[in-house]
């Protein structure tokens, strides 16, 4: 007990380890915040596309765009473009590989949501809709849209969830977020409790969502059983 | 760097690099495809238990499972690697890259698995268990040839598409030079100074992945149309 206190929850290393990993903590929002609106609106331009176009060229292309991000893991992904990207075009910020990365695999998770959340919606609507006099575009916006957010909006949180998660494979290419810098500590002071310390910050910002997440699903499934 | 970007298919495809190397990445695929396996086996296997330890509904079970579950779904994956990989030994307990690859990524399916067939079971109704108990089954037939059948087939969607992202996720596994697919192609790459490694390496991972998805594509349109 005394050796496990020591190397993990070493009170000691966790105080000269908080403020660094503060800093990495906040990385790891804005980097969130950064990578979350590129994804969810890439993802909604290509569910709107595969939805409401009548070009069949144009619904396989999204189709084979979006199968083939989720099959292709993520960090595979990034580092790819790390290490590929400077043989295109030169020397590229680290970020900009990052967003790149995240934009690419996110939005299609995020299209496949709002595609599920779009579908779930009865023709009817837009056709009563457009009987009113919106135009298309309206319509979508006004009426098809807020419905279908609404009834994906689990799926859209867990998404969140996991953007938020996966940020921490930025650290592999150096961006210093919260991983990082955990285990820039690590190396410095031999003691994996930064790590842990890192754990608890991640548990702190993710396990009420992750609650939160866990109700709307809940509710969503007693729906459908009734 | 520069010098040899003379030419796309020189850099990314260079046929002479390829052969040097393909042979070390698809020795990696094999690790990719044997870690991922072992690692749908046990965390299904897992969380269906925690799922029914779940049903017993005594306090204390209940409540380690839901603990287990929501921090395993709030932790990225990395980190409960990193932790099992570089903490543990200092306790002693040292994992080979394949077994904190295959332990730590069991743990968060098991967590996604035993949630995904708990919110199935808890959505069927009530009176499906207490009929059944009630023409004579004991809590586990009930639990076997009634409410599981039914449970497992609502969670199957969800779960395909846990076990694709948790599968991926052997990528990881890199970080702990685990010498699978991403690890040997990474490693080829900077020895050649050139990235045609990780062409092959991200082709392999297509040829791996992108068949599951459209299979998982394919089952989701299924589950719809019967339902």
């Amino acid at each position: 007990m005394e050796i496990f206190l020591q190397n993990f929850f070493n009170l000691e290393v966790f105080q000269q380890a908080l403020p660094y990993l503060l800093q990495g903590f906040w990385t790891t929002i804005w980097l969130s915040v950064l990578v979350i609106p590129l994804g969810a609106a890439a993802g909604l331009l290509l569910a709107l596309g595969q939805t409401q176009s009548s070009r069949r060229s144009l619904r396989w292309s999204i189709i084979a765009y979006i199968d083939f991000f989720r099959a292709f893991p993520p960090l595979v992904l990034l580092i790819f473009l790390y290490f590929g990207l400077p043989f295109v075009i030169g020397d590229v910020p680290k970020l900009i590989a990052v967003m790149l990365a995240f934009t690419l695999n996110n939005s299609s998770y995020f299209a496949e949501v709002f595609r599920a959340g779009i579908e779930a919606i009865p023709k009817g609507q837009m056709e009563a809709a457009r009987s009113t006099g919106l135009s298309r575009l309206q319509a979508l916006r006004w009426v098809i849209l807020p419905q279908a957010t609404r009834h994906v909006q689990a799926d859209l949180l867990g998404n969140c969830i996991e953007v938020v998660k996966l940020t921490a494979i930025a650290s592999v290419v150096g961006i210093p977020e919260l991983l990082r810098n955990a285990r820039d500590v690590q190396s410095l002071v031999y003691n994996p409790s930064p790590v842990v310390l890192a754990a608890l910050l991640y548990l702190a910002l993710l396990w009420p969502l992750t609650r939160w997440l866990a109700r709307l699903e809940h509710r969503k499934l007693a729906m459908f059983s009734h | 760097m520069s010098e040899s970007s003379g030419g796309f298919l020189f850099t990314f495809f260079n046929l002479a690099i390829a052969q040097e190397y393909w042979a070390d990445i698809a020795r990696g695929m094999l690790v990719t495809i044997g870690v991922g396996i072992a690692v749908v086996i046990t965390g299904l296997a897992l969380g269906l238990a925690m799922a029914i330890g779940r049903a017993l509904q005594l306090r204390w079970l209940t409540a380690a499972t839901v603990i287990f579950s929501d921090v395993m779904r709030s932790l990225p994956p990395l980190v409960v690697l990193i932790l099992l990989y570089f903490g543990l030994p200092t306790l002693g307990l040292e994992l080979s890259a394949f077994a904190a690859t295959w332990v730590s990524l069991s743990m968060v399916l098991a967590a996604y698995a035993q949630e995904s067939i708990w919110s199935a079971m808890a959505s069927l109704a009530k009176g499906q268990t207490e009929a059944a108990r009630s023409t004579g089954l004991s809590w586990w037939q009930a639990m076997r040839w009634v409410v599981l059948p039914q449970a497992l087939r609502r969670a199957v969607p969800p779960l395909t598409n846990r076990v694709i992202s948790t599968t991926k996720n052997t990528a990881l596994g890199s970080i702990v030079a685990l010498g699978e697919i991403l690890s040997n192609a990474q490693a080829a790459s900077a020895v050649a100074g050139n990235p045609t490694p990780l062409t092959i390496g991200a082709f392999l991972y297509l040829l791996v992945f992108l068949p599951i998805v459209i299979f998982s594509r394919w089952l989701e349109h299924k589950t719809k149309t019967t339902a």
